[in-house]
């Protein structure tokens, strides 16, 4: 990924009241664990995630959670805005009902525009794949103002995970699936 | 004021009171979102094109889309009902709905109001909740939206903290509007979490893979898709495009034009039924990923008169629009008084009167279409490129022919050589034909402007014809702009001349505002045009006509300009017109009025007259031979219709060249509009709609320029001092012939 459209992507995240935070693969997992307020929910499949994280809530703990990590599969620079894909394990629900949501994203998965990010994700939807292109956290203005927080989460903070030698190996072909455990 | 005309007037003083401030507001401050947020983007015109082609391609394969749907949806394992009209729709969903229990949580669809599915479903007893924060206001409010996207924005949170202090008790009051939202959003949870069902409109649906794109920045919409088991989805037909990829544009624009927002929260793609867990708040401690997946999905589709639509050649493009309301926010009346002013059964603001017209049928329309003056400020603000003031006019036109009382049209009788049928309301039959007024008027001035200013004259006009009381009226020139031309003829010899045109002579240059038409020729002559003025061009454009919906009248006055132009195009005359809604008229309207060659010709070869003047010197003509600025501020207001053709740039270009220091208003219209403003019932609203322009300028003692009479006029009236159009400050000698 070009450092231009990084940056793009950075200047558009924070632009729109999201926080980036730059890491390396092998530091995800302490990178996470100082961005979680228990207790905390969430999927991220191929990553190593802190203890204390519930992967298959119940009802009652996704409703108690205060933070849901997930990851984004694919993220556009020209908004700051992550690909959030559904799956089985509960992603969705784990990036919406929290009121922090943290999402990780590999550098190597932020393309330029909103139609490279369809260009991807057409031929997923035209199999049965639903996803979520989320730009910030939850806002609404119908109260007067504008307030951070309706339905969704009030703060995002995106883990963004800087190329390696090593994890060039398993990732990168830009393809991977929400799920896919190979990361 | 006649009984129906006061009762229109009352309903809208009392919205001003009510509504006007918070909607002024909240559409103002959307509208300047909107010019920001487009400013950044380089290919918006490139996009908007790009979203109109998807459109018009979309409604012209639409039965072959929708099958290509139900193929897609079917395969995926849900649903498609396509339904006739709104009993249909609201059959299958309460029959899907009470299948699966009785609650129901629904994200915020203009289309199931339209099909007022939540009274339907709970007269079958079914519990149904709002979940967008700005629908369950209302819902608690019993109120309906006053904007397609923020339908509860006439309320303040004030008024908000009011309503659900009284109607929830909570300790401590609440009153800050984070504590309104934290409220509703925990309220609203324990609704979601005990839905049987979730409903949710769609904003898009794609006709390639099935998925519903929704378009929402609460999150509303993804907790009412995914926590339930059921999910229905209830859209017009109109919604189908035909893949993924065609989102694309509608994704940039959407949330630029709806509030001037970059960009929503959230673009949900769903291609139900989709992978996600059912969040199951019945077996609250059973671990989601094991409880099976049983999701059900249907989406169903609604006609409802759209089909017919579809074969309406003047509704047609109504189908085009994607509901972002750019159109209400742009509009001055919709600022003014919002939604609830403009009526209709569902449907609010500009686009309406095509979809109240389409889906509800033409009383609907017609009980607010008034309130469309064709200022025509929505058509660049609209993404997918609907010519709105079009559809109002056509709808207007269809109107008038239904309708209309016929009383005391013996007043306007001989003044009205129209081609319409009996039973026009009198003022639009006054209005409509103004041309032939305004040689009655300079033939018989001035006596006529003293029996028209007469006490007696003014109450019979309001009385009977609603020309509103407080309005200064046009003093018609007893020496007409064509008189003048005739007896003092060119001053430029055709063997000086780098340019040849004549100058049309429009019935308010022509008749009153005689002055700026001798300015013109003076300053189109010092930069060596050769100008003429001749009579037989001193027709209507049929503007006048077009604005009271008066299409056949506007056609054959259309018609009878064109021919009385031809010989001067002929002749290699370029056209240089004066007031801007006639230069509008020929470049946008005569589109529809006239044949393609036809328009081509007279659009292709016509003039505003600073636009003019700016070619000219930007070709090398001598600004020296103008009345130069000195630095001299100068307050100028372009006319709403010329902004709409880019044109206000020039006069300004032109106003700095020559030195003037210009300040441009910010307003979208000065609220005059033509002959709104002139018409008792909307005298105040009128008034209303250019208060801004008063904000801006009233407080200063600059000149005041306005391209548009009618503008003028208004002017006068919020800034009590002078206004003229800008060709009269660059006018060289105006003591020469
Ligand atoms: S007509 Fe155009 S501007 Fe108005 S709501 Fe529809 S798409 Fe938006």
């Amino acid at each position: 990924m070009s450092t231009e459209t990084l940056d793009s992507f950075r200047r558009n995240a924070e632009h729109h009241h999201a926080t980036v935070h730059e890491t390396a693969p092998e530091d995800v997992r302490s990178t996470v664990a100082s961005l979680i307020d228990p207790p905390a929910v969430g999927v991220a499949a191929g990553y190593d995630l802190p203890a204390g994280i519930e992967t298959n809530p119940t009802p009652t703990e996704l409703s108690a959670a205060n933070t849901g990590v997930t990851v984004a599969s694919v993220a556009i620079a020209d908004y700051g805005t992550l690909v959030l894909e559904d799956d089985a394990a509960g992603s969705e629900p784990a990036s919406l009902f929290p009121e922090r949501h943290v999402a990780i994203l590999r550098t190597d998965d932020v393309v330029p525009s909103i139609a490279d990010a369809l260009g991807t994700l057409g031929p997923r939807l035209r199999e049965g794949a639903s996803a979520i292109l989320a730009t910030g956290p939850s806002a609404t203005a119908d109260m007067g103002e504008l307030v951070l927080g309706a339905h969704g989460p009030e703060a995002v903070d995106v883990v963004l995970v800087g190329e390696d030698a090593d994890a060039g190996e398993t990732a990168g072909d830009g393809d991977e699936a929400g799920g896919e455990a190979d990361r | 004021m006649s009984e129906a005309r006061e009762g229109k007037a009352e309903k809208l003083h009392r919205l001003l009171e009510t509504e006007g401030d918070a909607v002024a507001e909240n559409t103002r401050g959307f509208n300047r979102g909107r010019y920001e947020s487009t400013d950044d983007l380089p290919a918006y015109e490139a996009l908007k094109d790009e979203a109109r082609a998807i459109k018009e391609d979309a409604i012209e394969r639409l039965p072959e889309l929708i099958e290509e749907l139900r193929e897609a949806v079917e395969s995926n394992g849900g649903t498609l009902y396509v339904a006739d009209d709104a009993a249909d729709a609201n059959e299958y969903v309460r029959d899907v709905v009470t299948e699966r229990g009785d609650r129901v949580v629904k994200s915020k669809s203009m289309t199931t109001e339209e099909l007022e599915l939540n009274e339907h479903l709970e007269g079958a007893g079914v519990d149904v909740t709002e979940t967008d924060l700005g629908e369950w206001v209302l819902q608690i409010a019993d109120e309906a939206p006053s904007h397609i996207v923020g339908p509860a924005l006439h309320k303040s949170s004030e008024s908000i903290a009011e309503l659900f202090n009284a109607h929830f008790d909570p300790d401590p009051p609440l009153s800050t509007p984070k504590e309104l939202t934290n409220f509703a959003r925990d309220m609203l949870l324990q609704d979601i979490e005990a839905a049987d069902v979730g409903i949710t409109g769609a904003n898009f649906v794609t006709a390639d893979s099935g998925t519903i794109a929704l378009v929402t920045s609460e999150g509303n919409a993804r907790k009412t898709a995914v926590v339930p088991d059921t999910h229905v989805a209830v859209a017009g037909v109109e919604k189908v495009i035909p893949s993924v990829e065609d989102l694309a544009p509608f994704l940039e624009l959407i949330g630029k034009s709806a509030t001037g927002q970059d960009v929503t929260s959230y673009f949900s793609l769903f291609t139900p039924p989709i992978a996600s867990p059912p969040v199951a708040f019945d077996r609250p401690d059973r671990p989601m990923g094991e409880d099976p997946a049983r999701r059900e999905f249907h989406l169903v589709l609604v006609d409802n008169g759209r089909t017919a639509m579809r074969e309406d050649e003047d509704l047609r493009e109504t189908l085009y629009c994607i509901r972002c309301g750019a159109c209400a926010n742009s509009c001055g009346n919709f600022q003014s008084v919002g939604g609830h002013a403009f009526g209709g059964e569902t449907y609010t603001g500009g686009i309406a009167t095509g979809w109240e017209a389409g889906v509800e049928g033409l009383d609907s329309a017609a009980e607010f279409n008034d309130l469309c003056t064709g200022c025509s400020r929505c058509v660049p603000a609209c993404p997918v490129k609907i010519d709105i003031p079009w559809i109002n006019t056509a709808v207007r036109d269809r109107v008038n022919h239904a309708d209309g009382d016929g009383s005391f049209d013996f007043l306007v009788e001989g003044l009205t050589p129209d081609e319409e049928p009996g039973g026009l309301a009198p003022a639009k039959r006054l209005f409509g034909n103004f041309e032939t007024l305004a040689k009655w008027g300079s033939r018989t001035a001035p006596l006529s402007n003293w029996i028209a200013g007469s006490r007696p004259a003014r109450w019979a006009m309001d009385r009977f014809v609603g020309v509103a009381a407080e309005r200064e009226l046009p003093a018609f020139q007893r020496r007409t702009l064509v008189d003048w031309f005739e007896s003092r003829g060119s001053c430029v010899a055709p063997e000086d001349a780098t340019r040849e045109a004549v100058l049309y002579p429009d019935v308010y240059t022509n008749h009153v505002a005689v002055e700026r038409g001798k300015a013109a020729v003076r300053v189109l002559e010092a930069l060596e045009v050769r100008v003429v003025v001749p009579r037989r061009t001193a027709v209507g454009s049929g503007r006048a006509p077009l604005s009271q919906g008066m299409v056949d009248t506007a056609r054959r006055q259309a018609e009878r300009c064109r021919d009385a132009l031809e010989p001067e195009l002929d002749a290699g005359r370029d056209v240089v017109v004066v007031e801007p809604s006639d230069l509008a008229a020929f470049r946008r309207e005569y589109e529809k009025l006239l044949p393609a060659g036809d328009f081509e010709r007279v659009s292709g070869s016509s003039y505003e007259v600073l636009e003019y003047v700016f070619g000219l010197l930007e070709n090398g003509a001598d600004e020296g031979r103008l009345s130069a600025g000195d630095d001299e501020p100068v307050d100028y207001h372009a006319h709403c219709q010329q902004r709409t053709l880019g044109l206000d740039e020039h006069t300004v270009a032109v106003l700095e060249r020559l030195g003037y220091d210009v300040t441009t208003s910010d307003t979208e219209c000065c609220g005059m509009a033509g002959s709104f403003g002139y018409k008792s019932e909307y005298y105040e609203l009128s008034m209303d709609v250019g208060e801004p322009l008063q904000q801006q300028f009233g407080e200063d003692e600059r000149r005041v320029l306005a391209s548009g009479t009618s503008c003028v006029d208004q002017l006068e009236a919020l800034l009590s001092r002078p206004a003229t159009h800008p060709i009269e400050l660059l006018a060289p000698d105006s003591s020469a012939r």
